[in-house]
């Protein structure tokens, strides 16, 4: 599905592109900054203290979402300032593109690098003779990896349009919901091996979350009969 | 719990680390050994512990190839050619069998380095391919057939135990139809990169390495050194007197097994090496030596067990005068084979009965028998001839009887066939010699202990050095030769059970104090000088030399120093002892007759790859070797898997081109022209 959205939604347009690239690379460096403090929390700890790695696991993410989500900022902040420099540079006195698409656009970027990071090594490791469960592992574990992995990347689309909708008309509300959503699906993984619990709400998030930004971008319950209808 | 932070590599496989594999050994005609296929074998785990299973490996079993893990019991010829000729099995995984098997296990030849020892049409025709008497008649000659999958020795009964366990969860059979996915399986990667004999491979690489900038050489000929010194010294880079006459004293210090580096060789190589270092212990504590009429020549030959590479070698050397000795000089041969195992103390001596039809020969043979007896007149072993009617067994005399009638004599406990069940395979420990420490002991304890093999191999040592007196013409009693069981003692333990002990660390030089492993095995390796080597001349500068009052410059460089003859000795500076009270250690230097030779084939000098005189054994190289289990799939599930994730695909880009075309139905948005869509 990323694919798809990127074929035609984004790739004609290479002001989007940029956007994209470039949304990409500040999911990039959050991921970096909290790994490296999560690295250095290991390594000061004591590596066979189970509990007490776990917990540091579970804080190392949490501290990844905060982390994301203040990129995210971040990159609204640029975003804003680049608005008025391409208003600036135009003929007509008006940007090329709107905040909106930029904050699907953004949305993707960061969905993307997000989706690659977590598929890429286990695409590698899939392509060997073995599949997962000597260690009682689930045998669905390339399944549901690749599940979870699509459904992060439609959240991430959608908590773009929602975090910068949020921002634009300084709703904090908005924003805490978004941190607080991407809190919720990232500790629903936690619940892996039990895959029910972590895909089946992660879903039902997805679907509200499309629901939401869906409404915000102008669509409505008419407009989606119409468009069913006319199909 | 869950989510341990593990890497997808650490879910899927198992890495089995203390495997050894089978590798690919050449000569001029024949290629030995296993091969894998160069991205590993794999294949669906079968547990053989009776006849009965490897039906299903071979007829029943519904999801082929298999990869067998057979008990070690089961690791015969008959099972083994069944599995070679299927194509339905892809490895082979041995689980070592303890306690050895009790009928014997010998995957060498019958008739060891047949072809390459003195006997053959031209030379006592009656002898020659074990015609009379088989030596080795456990052998199976599994070691020398070849095999197109990969078999690996898994050494740690733990893995053993996690891959049946594996089994068990994943593999058996229920009601008797097949089991399902998903299957436990194991992959094998040992790669040989050398074919069909040396003359292709050395060809190819001789290609290489002449032609090509990066050469990538495919095999490596078998090499190492020999150990040789002499009683009285002498001029090692200049020729002796054609009448100064030498006596040789020579055993093998190599053994081989079906896996790559697995060599206890207890009973085949140690002992013998064991007594004559002994040997050579007690004569050089003798007075007189430098009034013998004649010298004594201790030499340690590597590479025996792969066609006398190294006294073929010795003996080109001698005849090409590129050794200070010559083979006029030789004046009679004795050798020390297989001596652990004696029944009732006896001894046995074996003569070349083709030779002995020489008046002078017999003559000398006579005498140097009898020598040999009377030296064993009141210790614990008996001397007995094998007797005209019996060849040599395989030695390294023979390849000296090749080139001149030399007397000699061969010094066994077996008569006619080997006492040693286990010849040369990985069960030849020293449970196979009988070696036994009481329990509780630490290691310090263990490397005094004198064990009763210690004492036998001593009174065999004692008997050895007392004719070799009398044989280079010592007049003096000799009830005052005596060997050192202690020293016995520690040479076994540090030769067949751990090499880092404090008696050799303190004996060999500080910088390659790295090379003590754990447990020690005599292979021939194409990296020379091996462990072993290193070791026997060391111990044999130790137990021969003399310490000297030399600096540690003196002693790296003797040239310079004026009176230190470097002609003759050769000086070693070992690093000492550990003082009991500090870490540090007390070196010294060791002035001493030890020297090494080049042991490689002279078939490899002459660049006479296919040579039929001369061993041409080659060990092929390798990139990675290395095993690992993990569960396969079923084909359903894979399938499915791919086309879910293509109908996704297919759907997802009919849906965003359906979304994006009518994307102004969708969204109607009056404040931004231009919404999600162009």
């Amino acid at each position: 599905p990323a694919l798809g959205l990127f074929l035609f939604t984004i790739a004609r347009d290479p002001l989007r592109i940029i956007i994209l690239i470039a949304g990409a690379f500040f999911w990039l460096v959050s991921l970096l900054l909290s790994s490296l403090i999560w690295f250095i929390a290991v390594k000061a700890s004591d590596p066979r203290d189970e509990p007490l790695q776990k917990g540091l696991l579970i804080f190392g993410v949490m501290f990844s979402v905060l982390l994301q989500e203040a990129f995210r900022f971040l990159y609204y902040k640029l975003l804003r300032k680049a608005i008025e420099g391409l208003v600036a540079l135009s003929e007509d006195g008006c940007s090329p593109i709107s905040i909106q698409q930029m904050a699907y656009v953004a949305g993707v970027g960061f969905g993307l690098m997000s989706g690659a990071f977590s598929m890429i090594n286990l695409l590698a490791d899939a392509l060997g003779p073995g599949t997962v469960g000597i260690h009682g592992d689930s045998q669905l574990y390339f399944l549901t990896s690749a599940f979870m992995t699509m459904v992060l990347i439609f959240l991430h689309t959608f908590w773009g349009i929602l975090f910068f909708h949020g921002c634009e008309h300084r709703r904090w509300w908005e924003i805490m919901v978004v941190v607080v959503m991407h809190l919720a699906v990232s500790g629903l993984t936690f619940c892996n091996p039990l895959y029910v619990g972590s895909l089946v709400p992660s879903y039902v998030l997805m679907a509200i979350a499309a629901a939401w930004a869906y409404l915000l971008s102008g669509g409505s319950a008419q407009n989606l009969r119409r468009f069913l209808l006319c199909k | 719990g869950s989510c341990q932070g593990n890497s997808v590599e650490r879910k899927i496989y198992i890495p089995l680390n203390k495997t050894a594999p089978c590798v690919r050994l050449l000569n001029a005609t024949h290629q030995i050994g296993c091969q894998s296929s160069i991205s590993g074998d794999t294949g669906v785990i079968h547990v053989v512990e009776k006849e009965e299973d490897l039906n299903w490996v071979l007829a029943d079993g519904p999801h082929p190839p298999y990869m067998i893990l057979l008990d070690g019991n089961l690791f015969n010829r008959r099972v083994m050619l069944q599995l070679k000729g299927t194509s339905r099995v892809s490895g082979l995984a041995v689980a070592i069998a303890k306690p050895s098997p009790p009928q014997g296990f010998s995957p060498g030849l019958k008739c060891p380095n047949d072809g390459f020892g003195v006997y053959s049409k031209d030379y006592g025709p009656q002898f020659a391919h074990c015609n009379k008497t088989v030596w080795n008649p456990v052998g199976s000659g599994l070691s020398y057939e070849d095999f197109d999958f990969p078999i690996f020795l898994l050494e740690d009964a733990n893995e053993t135990q996690v891959i049946k366990q594996c089994y068990q969860d994943h593999n058996v059979p229920r009601d008797g139809s097949g089991p399902e996915y998903p299957l436990c399986a194991m992959q094998l990667f040992s790669h040989m990169h050398a074919v069909t004999s040396t003359v292709t491979c050395m060809r190819r690489s001789s290609l290489q390495s002449t032609f090509s900038i990066n050469p990538e050489v495919v095999c490596d000929p078998l090499l190492d050194y020999n150990v040789w010194s002499t009683l009285q010294p002498i001029n090692s880079s200049g020729k002796v007197d054609p009448e100064k006459e030498v006596i040789i004293v020579a055993t093998r210090i190599d053994s081989h097994s079906f896996f790559w580096n697995i060599a206890p060789g207890a009973e085949s190589a140690v002992s013998s090496f064991v007594t004559h270092l002994a040997a050579a212990e007690a004569l050089h504590k003798v007075s007189d030596i430098h009034l013998l009429q004649r010298n004594i020549m201790f030499t340690f030959f590597q590479g025996e067990t792969f066609d006398y590479i190294g006294s073929s070698r010795m003996v080109y050397d001698m005849e090409k005068d590129k050794f200070p000795l010559r083979l006029d000089n030789i004046h009679s041969f004795v050798e020390l084979n297989q001596v652990a195992l004696r029944n009732d103390s006896i001894l046995w001596m074996h003569t070349d009965p083709v030779s002995r039809m020489n008046e002078s020969v017999e003559v000398q043979v006579r005498n140097l028998l009898s020598i040999l007896s009377d030296s064993s007149v009141g210790a614990n072993v008996t001397l007995q001839e094998a007797g005209y009617s019996q060849p040599l067994p395989p030695s390294s005399f023979q390849r000296f009887l090749r080139a001149r009638h030399i007397p000699g004599v061969v010094l066994t406990d077996h008569r006619t066939a080997f006492q040693n069940r286990y010849y040369q395979s990985m069960y030849d420990t020293p449970e196979n010699i009988r070696l036994q420490y009481p329990e509780g002991l630490s290691p310090e304890e263990t490397l005094e202990y004198v064990t009763d093999t210690a004492k036998s191999l001593a009174e065999v040592a004692t008997v050895v050095a007392r004719a070799l007196y009398r044989l280079a013409g010592g007049a003096n009693n000799t009830s005052a030769i005596q060997a050192d069981p202690k020293t016995v003692s520690r040479m076994l333990y540090g030769f067949l059970i751990k090499m880092n002990n404090s008696w050799f660390q303190s004996i060999i030089k500080p910088d390659i104090k790295g090379i003590l492993g754990d447990v020690p095995q005599h292979y021939v390796a194409v990296s020379s000088p091996v462990n072993t080597t290193y070791l026997v001349q060391y111990v044999l500068a130790n137990l021969t030399g003399t310490v000297v009052n030399l600096t540690k410059e003196e002693c790296l460089n003797p040239e310079k120093t004026p009176s230190s003859e470097k002609e003759m000795y050769e000086y070693a500076w070992v690093q000492g002892s550990l003082d009991p009270n500090s870490t540090s250690r007390v070196p010294y230097c060791v002035r001493s007759t030890v020297h090494l030779s080049k042991a490689l084939s002279p078939a490899f000098e002459l660049r006479q790859w296919g040579s039929t005189e001369y061993s041409t054994w080659t060990e092929s190289r390798w990139k990675e070797i290395r095993a690992r289990i993990f569960l396969v799939a079923s084909k359903e599930l894979e399938i499915i898997t791919l086309v879910v994730g293509i109908a996704i695909l297919i759907f997802s880009l009919l849906a965003t081109y359906f979304i994006n075309a009518k994307a102004d139905v969708l969204f109607s948005v009056p404040r931004d022209p231009g919404a999600v869509a162009y």
